[in-house]
């Protein structure tokens, strides 16, 4: 369709790449930022692709967390199993929600997905029978066919390639042409015969189920599950990692993923001050390259070829 | 269940205290987003940094009787400084964005103000004790009651009649519900709009501020007590509109008072009870039980 569309194999392929050099440290941080850029690219299909201000992405990366997590350890489930149900409870919870939120709009949208979150953490946290409490769900061990980091991050990227891939279809499909232009003009959306509400509210499931998918993997990756999952400043980061790579480009939730992992790691090996210098980043985002860091290439790029 | 009449009096009342604190901030941020259009995240920051000034000044002031009341004028009016200069300065060049920047701007403000806080006091809890005139209790029914919890359950309407008539009454406050209705005809009409955009920022922040002051007796004053509070006031302004004075008022009364009685129903889920207001409240009427639906 476009010359774009050797990136994502290349992508692929480069992160295949990646454990070949051994190094532990890269294999952790890349197994993160995947499990983190799949989640900042289900938010992008509601904030980039449909227009839609979610705060709360986290209540559905909490549900495939705690979902996997229960599934695996207290179920006793195959861990495949028990992903693929996570992702599915996670949809699941997005159509209930959803199917309230999508009747609002802008800063009620927002809030009400908030709002939502908020019970998902509520119930994580008061819920001790279940959930754990405040102690959480650990000891959730690799499956026994993912033995080692290297194998999980081989999985991890598995699922990230699959779903990127069905996500980039989606995209480009007629349906997500349908979602770019609910994003640009609901109304006139609405007036060319669309059902708006109903594309929304898919839209909103199918970011539920890739967060949940993406907690089910953070549960595995981690050993554990807290209620800190779904708080609402997770919401937050994911919003800030979009924002940071660009949400009007396909990579670029991945993007800002990767970058805020990394800086993350790196600042905080010298300072406990992290929240202090994100604050700072964001300022200096919002200030100076509001369209993210790909936008910003972008725009650079465009500007040279218009000039020359 | 076995309560007794008194004991459940006991606990509305703590819910009407905890109402006029609720209140207080929420009044910051339901005038600011009224006004400005901004739902300012760093709201409960402020709360915080109120608090943290509190103690600042009462340690300063340790042996002067009126070291409490000095840090109630004191701190607020200090945060709501830096909450004007903090518009000026950063937030006015984000007007013309999109909603979701200035909502992040403020995200990004909640970050930086909570590790300042912890730069400058430390991860510990601190607490400031109550002025001498507010200690020792009343009796209510054969129950004790701390007489600072009156003193604040006196206060908050008071606190509530003087802003809504400074609203409704005064110049200032009607060119603030102009600002609110039209800014643009309002500019045009020679009022220098900017500095009345201030000035909402500033009066927000010192109510926030206040409600820090106010609370930092009787709570241990902490980092994230920021993220606790303003997740609170964005429900009560939900529920009671955004935007609207008297919804505001109604909703941190309805937020008190079901949170304190929530618990003794069923002590796990009275702050899912309060969720499932706001998203009762979402449902039936997004533009809140006492506000108006949005133009446009």
């Amino acid at each position: 369709m476009t010359k774009k569309d050797w990136l994502l194999p290349a992508l692929i392929a480069l992160l295949a790449l990646v454990p070949l050099t051994g190094s532990r440290f890269y294999i952790f941080l890349l197994t993160d930022i995947m499990i983190f850029g799949l989640f900042a690219l289900s938010l992008n299909l509601l904030l980039g692709y449909t227009g839609l201000v979610s705060f709360g992405q986290a209540a559905y990366f909490g549900i495939g967390a705690y979902a996997c997590a229960l599934l695996v350890k207290k179920a006793g489930l195959n861990f495949l199993l028990s992903l693929a149900l996570a992702g599915l409870c996670g949809a699941a919870a997005a159509v209930i929600i959803g199917f309230f939120c999508v009747r609002l709009t802008k800063i009620y949208f927002a809030m009400l997905t908030l709002a939502f979150s908020q019970i998902v953490w509520a119930i994580a946290f008061k819920w001790n029978s279940l959930t754990g409490g405040d102690n959480g769900i650990m000891g959730i061990d690799f499956p026994w066919y993912l033995g080692s980091k290297v194998h999980f991050y081989y999985f991890t990227l598995a699922v990230l390639a699959l779903s990127m891939f069905l996500l980039h279809r989606l995209v480009g499909s007629p349906m997500g042409r349908i979602l770019m232009t609910i994003r640009d003009n609901p109304e006139r959306t609405e007036f060319i015969g669309i059902n708006v509400k109903l594309f929304q509210l898919i839209a909103f499931v199918v970011s539920g189920l890739f967060a949940a998918l993406a907690g089910g993997l953070f549960a595995v990756f981690n050993h554990s599950v807290f209620p800190d999952t779904c708080y609402w400043s997770v919401s937050a980061e994911v919003l800030i990692m979009t924002l940071l790579g660009g949400m009007y480009s396909f990579y670029g939730p991945l993007v800002g993923a990767a970058l805020l992992l990394y800086l993350r790691l790196e600042v905080t090996s010298y300072t406990a001050y992290w929240p202090l210098i994100l604050g700072t980043i964001l300022c200096l985002l919002l200030f100076f390259f509001p369209s993210g860091v790909i936008g910003f290439v972008q725009d650079r790029l465009a500007g040279r070829k218009g000039s020359g | 269940m076995g309560y007794s009449l008194s004991f459940i009096i006991i606990q509305l009342l703590n819910g009407l205290t905890n109402a006029m604190f609720i209140f207080l901030i929420a009044a910051g941020l339901s005038i600011i987003f009224g006004v400005l259009g901004v739902l300012n995240f760093a709201h409960g920051s402020f709360y915080m940094l109120g608090a943290y000034m509190t103690f600042q000044v009462v340690s300063l002031f340790v042996n002067s009787p009126f070291q409490f009341w000095a840090a109630v004028i004191a701190a607020p009016l200090a945060v709501a400084v830096v909450g004007g200069v903090v518009e000026r300065t950063l937030l006015r060049r984000l007007y013309g964005h999109e909603e979701l920047n200035q909502l992040l701007f403020t995200y990004a403000l909640v970050l930086i103000l909570s590790d300042a806080a912890r730069i400058v006091w430390g991860i510990g809890q601190l607490s400031v004790s109550r002025p001498e005139v507010l200690r020792g209790a009343v009796q209510i029914m054969g129950q004790y009651f701390p007489k600072y919890n009156v003193f604040i359950i006196l206060l908050g309407p008071c606190v509530a009649f003087l802003f809504w008539y400074f609203m409704l009454r005064t110049r200032w406050g009607r060119m603030i519900r102009a600002a609110a209705l039209d800014r643009e005809m309002l500019g045009s009409l020679g009022v220098d709009v900017n500095r009345l955009f201030t000035l909402v920022f500033f009066i927000g922040t010192w109510l926030a501020a206040l409600g820090g002051a106010l609370v930092a007796p009787v709570a241990s004053i902490k980092p994230g007590m920021d993220l606790e509070v303003i997740i609170n006031a964005f429900i009560v302004v939900v529920i009671g509109g955004l935007g609207s004075f008297w919804g505001t008022f109604l909703g941190s009364l309805i937020v008190g008072v079901v949170y304190s009685l929530g618990i003794l129903v069923v002590p796990r889920l009275s702050m899912v009870f309060i969720y499932a207001i706001m998203i009762l409240v979402l449902i039936i009427r997004p533009w809140g039980l006492l506000g108006k639906p949005l133009r446009r």
